[in-house]
């Protein structure tokens, strides 16, 4: 076990690295690239300009750069927000708990909804459920999520009056009922997609386990469908849905930064888009990264958590 | 008794071959090439059949609903034509649709080569690169070099070919380790070919099958993908028409003009379906293992 997690850590650090890499090219895109606050103010000359760029040391060898933006990386950094002074990471801090509501309750009902659809669609495999669901799951990955949000807003919000049409709280109000009422079409609508995806997985995965032998040995043994179900069947297709969560997160990152944009939800999707829009590029540089180190750190843990479940993995 | 009505000798041509007729005979595969076809044919001859450019101004139609003065999907603010705005912008989303998908599936199936081919170091630090790329959410990436590099239609394309190459480099280099030692490949090393050619010309085309799946599945995704950054804002510029940034400009008028919204959004989730659709049924028809493992 301990080599196994060695040998998952040494990896993360290595996919880390080249992430970083990949910031740092990025970065480097951006106009003026790391002079571009300097850059875009008005009056500045040239010689002026490169009085800073040696004064931040921008003159010294790349490789030398990347080294030292990745060391004010590795201790928390991360710059300041060109629009409010702050630093970064305090910024994105104040927009992740908004996030991470959005995606846990998404998450949740994916998983349900999903897991639901896709277990019964493979234990009835060629039926009309099943053919119904296959079709269903094609149409909501091929629905752009925010035509979808922006149709689901004009039935329940304009159309209906159901639901309001966006922000997490009403002005004045702020109770936890008035942040549930805001949080349910964002999250139906950011659902949409992973459910498709967890009846897609879930129904292979059961396939899969409902042609292995040990549940032959189960119906043999006279055990109740219902034991069966239960322990032998989701116990192992479960599995490989924590890789999946784990996989998952990029897309659910990106789908949670399209259904902040259509709800104005104030998280880190609706931050990504507004620093963008005000080229506050230390922000979007620290999203770009935060994102991808937390989808490599959740990977890690889901790798760890299916070896922590599942003893067949250690043993490779 | 001629030898002609035997049963043995089966029948050839394209329309026999075992992969075609199982395609032919998938309903849903059907379906999305219909979809597909009809769609591209609506966008690149539709304009010519529409009584309206998508540029001519109905000043006493403004706001007109669908199915009124001529107009099939009616008009936007300023009373043009949406129909004709609609096939226009269709011509460019499907064009970088398709465009990204070959930049995509060329960068995929080289690094996948040599990547499977080469193993090692090579194929270690190959592969931990398409990881890294994975990590970063595509809309992140995708938004982040659309608005450091200014977009034309080619750029975005370019980016979205930059952003979708992974997934074809981990099907291919999948494939290529399990083709790698076979015997034809012995045979072609002990003659002493380069192994240039041996990744390009011998390995590639016994590969083929999993990335022409691939490749329709990167259309439905680019196509996706541009209407997202689009829709953003920072996909195709406003005098170009794009689905994505029709839908951009329809979030406004929800309450006045619904139909400016509903019309591109069906429109891009049937190209999506539809390419969705024909690379499923081509997985079933060409026999590629199921990815989703």
């Amino acid at each position: 076990m301990i080599r196994f997690l060695l040998g998952r850590l040494w990896q993360s650090a290595i996919l880390l690295l080249l992430v970083s890499l990949i910031g740092f090219m990025v970065l480097h895109l951006a106009p003026g690239g790391p002079m571009s606050r300097f850059a875009l103010t008005p009056g500045m000359t040239k010689e002026t300009l490169d009085r800073i760029a040696e004064e931040m040391g921008l003159n010294r060898p790349l490789i030398v750069q990347y080294f030292d933006w990745l060391w004010s990386l590795i201790q928390g950094d991360w710059g300041q927000s060109f629009r409010d002074k702050r630093d970064v990471l305090a910024v994105i801090g104040s927009h992740l708990y908004a996030t991470l509501l959005l995606m846990g309750g998404s998450t949740v009902i994916s998983m349900l909804l999903g897991g639901w659809i896709g277990v019964r669609s493979a234990m009835r495999q060629g039926g009309s459920f099943d053919y119904a669901m296959t079709i269903f799951c094609f149409v909501a990955l091929s629905i752009p999520t925010f035509w979808f949000g922006l149709v689901a807003i004009f039935i329940f919000s304009l159309w209906l009056g159901w639901l309001p049409a966006g922000n997490m709280i009403t002005v004045g109000d702020g109770s936890l009922g008035d942040i549930l009422i805001h949080l349910i079409l964002p999250t139906i609508v950011l659902a949409l997609v992973n459910v498709a995806i967890w009846a897609r997985y879930m129904r292979a995965a059961t396939l899969e386990v409902l042609g292995q032998d040990f549940i032959r040995t189960a119906k043999a043994k006279g055990l109740s469908p219902r034991r069966i179900m239960n322990k032998h069947i989701l116990g192992n297709a479960l599995v490989p849905m924590i890789t999946l969560t784990g996989m998952q997160l990029p897309t659910l990152l990106g789908g949670a930064l399209v259904t902040e944009t259509v709800f104005t939800w104030p998280g880190m999707g609706r931050l990504f888009l507004d620093s963008l829009g005000y080229n506050d590029y230390p922000v979007v540089m620290g999203l770009l990264m935060f994102s991808a180190i937390l989808v490599v750190v959740c990977n890690l843990l889901a790798d760890v958590i299916v070896a922590l479940v599942d003893p067949r993995i250690r043993l490779e | 008794m001629s030898t002609a009505s035997l049963p043995l000798a089966p029948k050839t041509g394209f329309w026999h071959n075992r992969a075609v007729k199982r395609f032919r005979s998938n309903l849903l595969a059907k379906i999305g090439l219909f979809m597909v076809v009809a769609l591209t044919l609506a966008c690149f001859v539709g304009p010519y059949l529409l009584p309206y450019d998508e540029l001519f101004i109905d000043v006493r139609n403004r706001f007109a609903p669908p199915l009124t003065g001529g107009h099939i999907f009616g008009t936007d603010p300023l009373g043009r034509d949406i129909a004709a705005r609609l096939f226009h912008a269709g011509q460019i989303s499907l064009m970088v649709g398709f465009m990204a998908m070959i930049i995509s599936t060329v960068i995929g199936t080289v690094v996948g080569v040599v990547a499977g081919y080469r193993g090692g170091w090579i194929g270690a630090v190959l592969m931990r690169l398409v990881d890294a790329f994975l990590a970063f959410p595509a809309i992140f990436l995708l938004l982040v070099l659309a608005a450091f590099i200014k977009p034309s239609p080619l750029m975005i394309t370019f980016i979205i070919a930059i952003t979708s190459w992974m997934e074809v480099a981990r099907i291919v280099e999948a494939e290529v380790k399990t083709v790698r030692e076979r015997d034809y490949v012995m045979a072609a090393r002990s003659l002493g070919l380069s192994s240039s050619w041996i990744m390009f010309r011998e390995i590639l085309p016994n590969v083929i099958a999993p990335i022409v799946v691939a490749a329709t599945l990167t259309v439905a995704r680019s196509i996706l993908m541009e209407a997202y950054v689009s829709f953003l804002g920072y996909g195709i510029q406003a005098p170009t028409p794009s689905w994505g940034n029709m839908l951009n400009g329809a979030q406004q008028y929800l309450i006045q003009a619904p139909w400016m919204a509903i019309v591109p959004g069906l429109a891009i989730t049937i190209a999506v379906t539809g390419f969705n659709f024909i690379g499923d049924g081509l997985r079933d028809a060409l026999d590629v293992r199921s990815q989703k493992k």
